[in-house]
C-alpha cells in the first residue's frame, strides 16, 4: 500500500491550502491598500511596509520550514507543511500529534504509517486549533468596536495563566521523556543546553537576530546528539 | 470629512463581512483536510480514541486561544486579525511583523492607519512564509530518502525531548517559580507509575500548575 504521508494526494491538499492562503493574503492586501489611499497614506509608506515586512519575515519563515522538517520523519512532508501554513505553530502541532498518537497506542517517535492513526493525528491537529478561528469569526467585530470592554481585567494573571498552562504541558512531556531512557534524557539536556546558550547570547550579548533560530537550532542539535550517540553505540565510527 | 467618515465606515463594515466569510471558508478548509484524508482513504478513527487524544491538548490550547484572541485582536486590527489567525504563527512572526511595521510607518495600533499598515504587513509576511514553505517542501521532497534513512531514525525518535528540553528552558527561565509544582508532580508520577500516557499527564500537570500559580499569585509570591 502507498505511503499516505507523502502521497500525491497529500501534496495536492498542501498545494490547495497554500493557494487559499495566498489568495486570502492578496485580497486583504489589495483592500487595505485601497483603504490606505483613501486615508491619505502615501504609496511610498505602504510600499515600505510591504518590503519591510517581507524582509522581516524571511528568517522566521525559514525557522518554520525547519519545524516542518522536524515533523517530517513521523508525519511525512505534506501534513506538517499544511499545518504550519494555516493556524499552526510547532508548540501546538507537536504535542497534539503525540497525544493523538498515544491514544492509538503508538508515538510520533515512529513513522506513522497506519492510515487510521495518521488520519486521527490530522483530525486532532485540525480540530484542536479551530477554536481561535471560531472566536475571531464570532467576536472580532465586537472586540474591535469596543476595544476597552474586551481588555483583560488582570493582564498580569493572564500572562501567568498562559505560562502555567504551558508549564503543565511541558512538564508532562518532560516527564514522559524520562521513559525514553538515556538517549531521550541526553537529547533533552543537549537541546536545553543549546537553548540556554542562545538565551545568554540574545540577552547578554544583545544578539536579538538569533531569536528566531533559537528553537529550531536547539531542537536539531538535540536530535543530532541522539543520532550521533546511537551511531556510536552501534560501533559506527564518527 | 463626511465623505471620508462614510468611507471608513464602509471599509469597517466590509472588512468584518468579508473577514467572516474568509474565516468560515478557512475553518471549512482546515477541517476539510482531515475529512478529505478520511474520505479518500476510507479511514475513520474511532471517535472515543480520537477524543482521548484530542481533549488533553484542547484543555491547554483552547483557553490560550481565548487569551490570544483578546490580546492580539486590538493589536492587529480587524483585517490583520482575520488574516493573521488563519495563517497562524502569530506570536513568533505575525504579531512582531505587524508591530514593527506600524512603528516604522509611525502609526498606532487600533487606529484606521494602523489597521491598514498591520493588514499589509501580515499579508506580506504570510506570502513570504508561503513562498519559503513551498520552495522548501519542494526541495525537501527530493531529500525524503535521506530523511527516512536508518541513521536519522534516532534523531526523529527524540523529537519530543528535543522540543521540550528547549521549551522547558524558555519557560523555566521566564518564571521558574511556576515550574516547580508541575515538575515535582511529574517526577513523583514517573517514580510511582512510569508508564502513564501524556493524555493523563497533561491535564494533571496543567491543573496542578494553574492551581499552584493561582495560590502563589494571590499570596503575592509571583
Amino acid at each position: 500500500m502507498e505511503d499516505i504521508r507523502n502521497s500525491p494526494f497529500m501534496f495536492t491538499l498542501g498545494a490547495f491550502i497554500a493557494l487559499f492562503v495566498t489568495v486570502q493574503s492578496l485580497v486583504f492586501m489589495v483592500n487595505a491598500w485601497k483603504e490606505g489611499q483613501r486615508l491619505g497614506l502615501s504609496a511610498a509608506t505602504m510600499k515600505k511596509t510591504l518590503v519591510g515586512s517581507s524582509v522581516f519575515s524571511v528568517v522566521p519563515s525559514i525557522a518554520i520550514l525547519l519545524a516542518v522538517l522536524t515533523l517530517a520523519g513521523a508525519l511525512g512532508l505534506p501534513l506538517p507543511w499544511i499545518r504550519l501554513s494555516v493556524v499552526g505553530a510547532i508548540t501546538y502541532e507537536l504535542p497534539a500529534a503525540e497525544t493523538a498518537a498515544q491514544a492509538f497506542g503508538t508515538s510520533i517517535k515512529n513513522s506513522i504509517t497506519d492510515p487510521t492513526v495518521f488520519s486521527a493525528i490530522a483530525w486532532a491537529m485540525s480540530l484542536g486549533s479551530v477554536f481561535a478561528m471560531i472566536l475571531i469569526a464570532v467576536f472580532a467585530k465586537r472586540i474591535q468596536s469596543g476595544i476597552h470592554k474586551a481588555q483583560l481585567k488582570d493582564t498580569t494573571w493572564a500572562g501567568l495563566l498562559i505560562s502555567a498552562m504551558f508549564m503543565g504541558l511541558i512538564s508532562a512531556f518532560l516527564g514522559s521523556s524520562l521513559v525514553g531512557g538515556f538517549v531521550s534524557i541526553l537529547t533533552l539536556l543537549s537541546s536545553a543546553a543549546v537553548m540556554a546558550l542562545f538565551g545568554l547570547l540574545i540577552k547578554k550579548a544583545g544578539l536579538t537576530k538569533l531569536e528566531n533560530f533559537a528553537m529550531p537550532v536547539s531542537m536539531i542539535s538535540g536530535m543530532t546528539v541522539a543520532a550521533l550517540y546511537s551511531l556510536a553505540g552501534k560501533g559506527g565510527s564518527l | 470629512m463626511n465623505a471620508s467618515v462614510k468611507n471608513i465606515k464602509t471599509y469597517d463594515e466590509t472588512i468584518h463581512r468579508n473577514g467572516r466569510i474568509w474565516m468560515i471558508a478557512a475553518i471549512i478548509i482546515t477541517q476539510g483536510v482531515p475529512l478529505a484524508i478520511s474520505l479518500y482513504y476510507n479511514v475513520w478513527p474511532p471517535f472515543g480514541k480520537l477524543m482521548a487524544g484530542l481533549l488533553p491538548t484542547m484543555m491547554v490550547f483552547w483557553p490560550i486561544a481565548i487569551i490570544e484572541v483578546i490580546t492580539y485582536t486590538p493589536m492587529l486590527g480587524s483585517g490583520g486579525s482575520y488574516l493573521g489567525f488563519v495563517t497562524g504563527n502569530l506570536s513568533n512572526l505575525k504579531v512582531p511583523a505587524a508591530i514593527s511595521a506600524m512603528q516604522q510607518a509611525g502609526v498606532e495600533p487600533s487606529t484606521k492607519e494602523g489597521e491598514v499598515i498591520s493588514t499589509l504587513a501580515i499579508g506580506a509576511s504570510s506570502l513570504v512564509t508561503n513562498v519559503v514553505l513551498v520552495t522548501g517542501v519542494l526541495l525537501m521532497s527530493y531529500l525524503l530518502p535521506i530523511l527516512e534513512s536508518p541513521a536519522l531514525k534516532p534523531a526523529f525518535a527524540n523529537l519530543l525531548p528535543a522540543l521540550f528540553g528547549a521549551l522547558g528552558v524558555v519557560f523555566i527561565s521566564r518564571n521558574w517559580k511556576i515550574s516547580i509544582a508541575p515538575l515535582a508532580l511529574m517526577i513523583g508520577l514517573f517514580v510511582a507509575i512510569p508508564t502513564l500516557p501524556v493524555g493523563i499527564l497533561i491535564p494533571a500537570g496543567a491543573l496542578v500548575s494553574i492551581g499552584v500559580a493561582r495560590i502563589m499569585y494571590k499570596r503575592k509570591m509571583l
